[in-house]
């Protein structure tokens, strides 16, 4: 007679116990290193006020079918790997509440524009490359180890920061790539996300990778490719506005600023 | 394919582009100096090719729509696919299509100022 491992029905009574609500979960499921079948898997799992997406797809890997492909680490809006399209839209499944989306079913997909690994796993190999390409670091010729002078500080000013310091909050979700129409359209496209940083270090005082940086997205699949449809910046989790760091950088190229 | 920074080429597109709605602004206000009908009768026509302003306004015109128009069938195109030999493909064409035009263009206003009709 099969038995129940005791641990996990201790889990089972106990989730079902605490709650009185419940959602149903539409999972998108995938494995195009196996076949091109793509289905949805339909799951009811208990919810309480505070419940997010994640934690409903995780209750299901543990209690219903641990073979859902899902990425996923801090839980906390920090690490930038459950970014998913939630009923349609994208967003980070540990940053979005089943109580805010008001709707008794859930549906989520993996993000578009990304080749799918697995159900809701992408491969996020374009962005990080695109990421890579536009030199996310400070660039000088000195550094803030000396030989001469020992250890100094480039310091800045707080208006100095105020200039960047909402693109620094990017956790490389991905979500702006993901909600962009000329990512779907154009393979080369660099995409928001690198043109965000590449705003973020060329308006950092400290860096003098200027002219490097806006030579490598001035070309044909680069910053010109963006119309301001202006979804990056609805879907960002942080805060960052990855538009308006376009227009930013748009102006330098333009020459109306320096 | 790289003919030029695209920085450059965008610059062309938007001055063509602004360059273009200023003198089709002008075009337009010229036909309203007269009925619509008497506007497109043959005299009327030729004589506007005649003039030299006139002509030159519908060269500076036909230059201008032509560079942005095909310059904005590159970009568009160059968003429906990628690869580096349909780039050169779309770049090469669309220098080609804008030459030709401009040049059969010109060729009817040079021929009718000229009285070659
Ligand atoms: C002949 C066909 C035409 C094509 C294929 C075309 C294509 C385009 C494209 C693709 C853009 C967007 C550029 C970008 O943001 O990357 C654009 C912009 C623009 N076009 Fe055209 N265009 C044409 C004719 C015209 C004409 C006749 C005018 C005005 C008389 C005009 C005025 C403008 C203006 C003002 C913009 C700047 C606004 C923007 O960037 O969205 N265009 N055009
Ligand atoms: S800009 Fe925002 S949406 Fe885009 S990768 Fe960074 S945090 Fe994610
Ligand atoms: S799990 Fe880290 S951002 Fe969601």
């Amino acid at each position: 007679m099969a038995t129940i491992h005791p641990k996990l029905s201790d889990e089972l009574s106990q989730t079902v116990v605490s709650s009185t609500k419940s959602v149903k979960i539409k999972i998108k499921r995938s494995n195009p290193n196996v076949n091109s079948e793509q289905k949805f898997d339909d799951f009811v799992v208990p919810i309480e006020k505070w419940t997010t997406v994640l934690d409903v797809l995780l209750d299901v890997k543990s209690h219903l079918d641990h073979s859902v492909g899902v990425r996923y680490s801090c839980r906390q809006a920090s690490c930038g790997s459950c970014g998913m399209k939630i009923n349609g839209k994208p967003g980070l499944a540990c940053f979005t509440k089943i109580s805010e989306l008001d709707s008794d079913t859930v549906t989520v997909e993996p993000m578009d524009n990304y080749p799918v690994v697995r159900d809701l796993a992408v491969n996020m190999d374009r962005m990080i490359n695109n990421h890579k390409k536009v030199m996310p670091y400070v660039i000088r010729e000195d550094s803030e180890i000396d030989a001469e002078s020992g250890i100094r500080e480039f310091l800045q000013s707080p208006e100095n920061v105020d200039k960047y310091i909402q693109f620094s909050s990017c956790i490389k979700c991905g979500l702006c790539n993901s909600a962009c129409p000329t990512m779907a359209m154009d393979k080369s496209f660099v995409g928001p996300q690198a043109l965000a940083q590449a705003y973020r270090y060329i308006a950092d005082d400290r860096d003098k990778g200027k002219n490097k940086r806006l030579k490598i997205i001035d070309e044909s699949h680069g910053i010109w490719r963006c119309h301001f449809a202006g979804s990056c910046s609805q879907v960002c989790p942080k805060g960052v506005d990855p538009a308006m760091g376009i227009q930013l950088l748009r102006g330098y190229l333009l020459g109306i600023r320096d | 394919m790289m003919v030029l920074r695209e920085s450059i080429i965008m610059k062309i597109h938007y001055g063509t582009a602004i360059g273009a709605l200023f003198l089709t602004v002008i075009h337009i206000m010229m036909r309203l100096t007269q009925d619509f009908h008497e506007s497109l009768a043959y005299e009327n026509v030729i004589a506007n090719y005649e003039s030299v302003g006139y002509a030159l306004l519908l060269e500076l015109l036909l230059i201008l729509i032509s560079v942005h128009g095909f310059n904005g069938l590159r970009v568009i195109l160059f968003e429906m696919n990628q690869g580096p030999t349909y780039e050169k493909v779309v770049t090469v064409g669309c220098l080609a299509g804008m030459a030709a035009l401009i040049g059969y263009g010109s060729r009817t206003i040079i021929m009718t100022s000229m009285g070659m009709t």
